[in-house]
């Protein structure tokens, strides 16, 4: 349902700072892929995602959803069909505004937005019901402004946002990694649990390759703008962290020794 | 100095600044909502005022001439809009060059420097001469008042509409807004029209009040709309949290502006030096919230994120 075909994107291009972030990336999810994303710093994993986003257009290349050419289309007209939550927990909501008035303004996302209330009274008790699911108590507390929350409760209302209205593609861009480990691992099982109830085809990126091979049916690495290994199903479910590393080594000569991946 | 001179110049001062509140909301708009210092402003209260005097030199009724002046003021909101959006021009640069434009403007559409209007012969709705002697729903105050508490309730109803809360969304985080599917650019333009619409609005019954349109009478608004924000801010912001008593703490804010403003002449103090003072106020007001958070942080507190909310 999504296709990256063969896209290019250089950054500073012509300057000392040139850094050719994706080189020529192809990329096709089935259905329902739940696909987790790993890859040293700077492989391009998140400028696959903000390119597949729309943050800014890409160099060449294609990327279809659904098989409808999106390339062209400005990121606030693809957001239609994607949901996202970011690395930052700052980035992914209005501070201040309260938490049911972000809830509303993602159950508008791909509609056009008129003179209509911007909330309703029947809204407010989908959105408790909905909080609700999240266990942080946040349904008590729904018309608090959400630059009060925490990182970890403001990731877990960022994604029931992105999830709200069904997207085609749900984009997760290391979503825990700003969290503690105990609020990342609650949140990453929350992902996990509303990409499944719903079926949603989706990308993760982590830096945790426990994680990377415990979630989803399929994994890619990524080097320097590209896919270099893509496993699914059962060859997926068998990986070990070790098996990822030697993969790493191979493609890279070992200049993964000090990355962040290791730490992890 | 006769402590009646002070108390006979207190309805005036109050009706000025009831008339400035409108501005003030206006840039409220754009300062606090849009996070966007439009410095558009200083050139639409003279465009406001501009319009509305020479169409009621030309026979429009004061109604009309209000409506002709609002329009303009959408006008140039919409150009300093393109000028940000479409053209990628930083906001601040974009308000002065549609400011700079619009004292061209100003004086073409005045044909000269001053242009006024005569209380005598038009049926003006707000002025000097209406504030003591008049019927209640004559007096500028009651006037203006009202004009106030209809664009509160306005503009209260609007940015609880799907596309206001999508342009408070727009200002308070882009990428979220756009993430959501918000047309940020396009909000951007809305918003910077309502807010110069406001002030041109403010220009007009300010020309009206005063008497004349004038080429300079807008010079400094800005100041002045971002010392009423903060000021109102600074007395009611603990108090007032909803957003329709936040405009309304803006209009008290301005209110109080000119108040202080009149003391101060009563004072006897030199009127060359009030810009000045005005300036340096509103600087000090703008750099507590900083100090605060560099020098009066407690570094074991900074858990749960940064305080930009």
């Amino acid at each position: 349902m999504l296709e990256i075909k063969n896209v290019y994107k250089t950054f500073n291009a012509g300057t000392v700072n040139e850094k050719v972030a994706l080189n020529g990336l192809d990329l096709k999810l089935e259905d329902g892929d739940f696909v987790t994303v790993i890859g040293g710093n700077g492989a391009g994993k998140s400028t696959m995602l903000n390119a597949v986003a729309g943050a800014w257009p890409v160099d060449m290349g294609k990327i279809l959803i659904d098989g409808q050419d999106v390339t062209r289309l400005p990121e606030h007209k693809r957001a239609k069909y994607i949901g996202r939550v970011f690395q930052d927990p700052m980035m992914g909501t209005a501070a201040t505004m309260g938490i049911d008035e972000n809830l509303a303004l993602a159950a508008r996302r791909g509609v056009s937005r008129t003179l209509r209330p911007g909330i309703t009274k029947k809204e407010h008790e989908e959105y408790y019901r909905l909080l609700k699911t999240l266990e942080l108590g946040l349904e008590d507390r729904m018309t608090s402004k959400v630059g009060l929350l925490s990182g970890g409760q403001r990731q877990a209302v960022t994604l029931l946002m992105a999830t709200l209205k069904k997207p085609r593609l749900l984009l997760l861009d290391e979503h825990t990694a700003a969290l503690d480990p105990k609020t990342a691992a609650r949140v990453l099982a929350l992902s996990d649990k509303i990409v499944h109830e719903n079926h949603l085809t989706t990308l993760m990126i982590t830096h945790n390759m426990k994680d990377a091979i415990r979630y989803g049916n399929r994994l890619i690495m990524m080097y320097e703008g590209r896919v270099i290994y893509d496993v699914r199903g059962e060859e997926k479910a068998n990986l070990k962290v070790g098996d990822l590393l030697k993969r790493f080594e191979q493609v890279s000569d070992g200049d993964f020794a000090n990355d962040r991946m290791l730490l992890s | 100095m006769d402590i009646m001179t002070l108390v006979n110049a207190l309805p005036g001062a109050v009706a000025q600044g009831l008339i400035w509140a409108i501005m003030a909301i206006g840039v409220y708009i754009t300062y606090r909502v849009l996070d966007i210092a439009d410095l558009t402003v200083d050139g639409t209260l003279c465009t406001g005022g501009a319009v509305c005097i020479m169409c009621m030199l030309a026979g429009c009724n004061v109604w009309v001439s209000i409506l002709a002046a609002t329009g303009a003021g959408l006008l140039a909101g919409f150009v300093t809009g393109i000028f940000h959006t479409f053209m990628g021009i930083q906001p601040i640069l974009a308000g002065i060059l549609t400011q700079l434009a619009l004292w061209s403007v100003n004086l073409k559409i005045m044909g000269k420097a001053n242009q006024a209007i005569n209380v005598n012969q038009y049926d003006l709705l707000v002025s000097l001469r209406y504030i003591k002697d008049v019927p209640f729903y004559q007096n500028t105050i009651f006037v203006v008042a009202i004009f106030v508490v209809v664009v509160i309730a306005i503009l209260y109803w609007f940015f609880g509409t799907e596309l206001g809360c999508g342009i408070r969304a727009t200002g308070c985080n882009a990428n979220m807004a756009r993430a959501q599917g918000i047309n940020t650019s396009l909000n951007k333009v809305i918003g910077l029209m309502l807010s110069n619409g406001l002030v041109a609005l403010s220009g007009a019954l300010l020309a009206q009040y005063q008497g004349f349109a004038d080429i300079n009478m807008g010079r400094g608004s800005i100041v002045i709309g971002l010392a009423a924000v903060i000021i109102g801010e600074a007395l009611l912001s603990r108090v007032f949290h909803n957003f329709a008593l936040k405009m309304f703490s803006v209009a008290v804010g301005s209110v109080i502006y000119y108040l202080v403003y009149q003391v101060v002449i009563w004072l006897k103090v030199d009127t060359d030096l009030l810009k000045a003072f005005s300036a340096v106020v509103v600087a000090i007001f703008l750099a507590i919230p900083y100090w605060k958070s560099r020098y009066f942080t407690k570094p074991a507190v900074a858990k749960g994120g940064k305080p930009n909310a």
